[in-house]
């Protein structure tokens, strides 16, 4: 299964490759390591293509079918395998997929209107019951085709899974490229959930750190080294208009934005030490919210409002703190281990996901914040910069591989894992978009 | 490991090394003939002929120029002491020059954390050259994390060349 997988990007690749060769930059490739063992049975049959001849622009069964295997909590049907290859609700023999025990069919078509636009006709379907349990007809102009597919791929997974999907979403991310004279290119990147579309945000030859995207997924903030001193900047995704928005003397960095998206929190040691600040981003002005000789940094906002997480060192060595936002004591949540760093709330704040070091090895692990308890989700040894998917079903983050680092992303009781590998470069500090929203 | 019970050591251990301290300083000084034609020397480096500048002088303490840390710690440690001494030294007698302390971390771990260690690095640095006479206005710090390895490599070997502050003129 994992094979036809990887074998399904390829074939993917090669088609946009042939029907588009405009190429904004290598692809990632998403390779799976591990899925649940009760995974969903689904089959997707290929869609209908409206036109007798020629090729469809896009293929979007095979990218729902990679959303949802993806996902580790569906087992696709091989393609071979398919008993029929129906198009609308007429064609489908519920009877051929009983039999196979395929609970979950989906099937579709994709037309072409008059005006050259397109419409992609979908249903999934009860094959015990023999009925439909949800279909949508979605007009959609050719550039958004895929979008469209990954939607209906969300629509699949909260009919069956009970939560969002998080498949029409986008990932921001940072490359590092050796140059032949053994200097470096860094760029910010963003593209699609699966790795497709990336787009280069900014180039540059000196580092770049801890992208963070807006609330409302318009605006990326980000840590660049170009003037030869960290400073944080916020870039606005469409325009790349961007505003520099801290370059005090010291540390100017860990942007993390405010759940109305008014404010940004950051560690700034202009005043002698890394503290954690908030500014208010239309008036500029400055609130402290630490005061302590040790390091206070990677400020995180829950999505209430209210709590700055953070990391510490005032008891020794780094661990995770949480303050009010507006300001006050802060109170230690982790307790285990000698190295908890670098938190993230979850989507509805009951957990927090950290970077925890232990014999020299640092993993991905998630701790609750009620209970205080700590599970390891990874298994590799070198691990950082955890982020949640929007519906809090995945966290993607950045492990150490052969060949540096690279993408890797595991379900939030660690039953799921798979990696992102760009070829020819390194990626780190993913952060994962908003839901978008029409 | 409070940092502030550790700046007091070091400042206790420098009294007690205070007098042997003043004498290399003074040795030093008078070996590279900078006395009383400071003023060309300063502030330039250039060769003025009266003899090597001390910073090119590869015998001279002053050619140290990377001061290594162990793991998650800004201590410096004693095998480093001469070094920093040397360029407080320096530092107190040409009050023009202006030095850069660059702190780095190694890769592992969360890379902001880095970057806030590097400082604490640089500033460990900046701080015992100040109690040792050079003026807080010709240090400059900087810190970039994990942001610039020196070496590439994922292991010990690795990790404890990258744990450094760089002495930058």
């Amino acid at each position: 299964m994992h094979s036809t997988i990887r074998h399904i990007n390829q074939w993917i690749l090669s088609i946009l490759l042939f029907l588009s060769p405009i190429a904004y930059g290598a692809d990632l490739e998403i390779i799976i390591d591990k899925g649940i063992e009760n995974a969903l049975p689904i089959a997707i049959v290929p869609f209908g293509w409206s036109q007798a001849a020629g090729l469809p622009p896009i293929d979007i069964s095979a990218i729902i079918l990679n959303d949802l295997a993806r996902s580790g909590r569906f087992a696709p049907m091989e393609e071979q395998d398919l008993p029929q290859r129906p198009n609308d609700f007429a064609q489908v023999n519920f009877k051929d997929w009983q039999k196979l025990g395929m609970e979950n069919l989906v099937i579709g078509q994709l037309g072409q209107t008059a005006t050259g636009d397109y419409v992609v006709n979908f249903r999934l379907l009860d094959v015990y019951k023999g009925k439909q349990i949800v279909g949508f007809s979605i007009p959609s102009g050719k550039v958004r085709l895929r979008r469209t597919a990954h939607e209906i791929a969300d629509i699949i997974y909260e009919k069956l899974i009970g939560v969002r999907g998080a498949f029409a979403t986008r990932i921001a991310y940072i490359t590092v490229i050796k140059n032949r004279d053994g200097t470096k290119k860094y760029t910010l990147q963003i593209a699609d959930a699966d790795g497709f579309n990336p787009q280069i945000l900014l180039q540059s030859p000196e580092p770049l750190l801890s992208p963070a995207w807006s609330p409302d997924g318009k605006k990326i903030a980000y840590v660049s080294f170009e003037s030869k001193n960290s400073t944080v900047y916020v870039q606005d995704v469409i325009t790349g208009k961007r505003e520099k928005i801290a370059s005090n003397p010291g540390i100017n960095s860990a942007p993390a934005w405010s759940p109305d998206g008014s404010r940004l929190a950051m560690t700034l040691s202009k005043d002698g030490n890394a503290e954690i600040y908030v500014m208010n981003l239309s008036s500029k002005s400055l609130q402290r919210v630490t005061s302590n000789a040790a390091i206070d940094t990677e400020p995180a906002w829950s999505h209430n409002g209210n709590m700055l997480a953070f990391t510490s060192d005032r008891g020794g060595g780094p661990q995770i703190y949480e303050v009010s936002a507006s300001g006050g004591e802060p109170k230690r949540l982790t307790f285990e281990g000698p190295y908890n760093a670098r938190p993230r709330y979850s989507p509805d704040d009951t957990k927090l996901a950290v970077i925890h070091g232990e014999n020299s090895v640092y993993r991905i692990a998630v701790v609750d914040r009620k209970s205080g308890q700590l599970n390891i989700l990874t298994e590799s040894r070198l691990d950082e910069s955890p982020s949640f998917s929007p519906n809090g079903h995945m966290i993607i983050y950045t492990t150490t591989g052969f060949r540096g680092t690279e993408l890797a992303a595991t379900s939030t009781d660690g039953s799921v894992h798979q990696r992102l590998a760009l070829e020819g470069g390194e990626v780190r500090e993913p952060a994962w978009g908003p839901f978008m929203n029409q | 490991m409070n940092f502030r019970s550790i700046l007091i050591l070091i400042f206790a251990v420098m009294l007690f090394g205070c007098s042997s301290t003043e004498e290399k300083k003074e040795v030093a000084v008078e070996d590279q003939g900078i006395s009383g034609t400071d003023v060309q020397a300063q502030g330039t480096g250039e060769d003025t002929g009266s003899g090597i500048n001390a910073l090119d002088d590869p015998n001279s303490p002053l050619s140290v120029r990377i001061i290594y840390f162990e793991y998650d710690s800004s201590d410096i440690r004693p095998q480093y002491r001469t070094t920093v001494e040397a360029h407080a030294a320096y530092l107190a007698a040409n009050p023009n020059v202006i030095v850069t302390l660059e702190g780095h971390a190694d890769e592992r771990g969360s890379r902001e954390y880095n970057l806030a260690l590097g400082e604490r690095r640089a500033l460990s640095v900046k701080n015992q050259m100040t109690l040792l006479g050079a003026s807080t206005g010709q240090i400059r710090t900087v810190s970039y994390g994990e942001e610039r390895p020196a070496a590439a490599g994922s292991d010990e070997s690795s990790w404890s060349q990258n744990r450094r502050v760089e002495i930058l003129y």
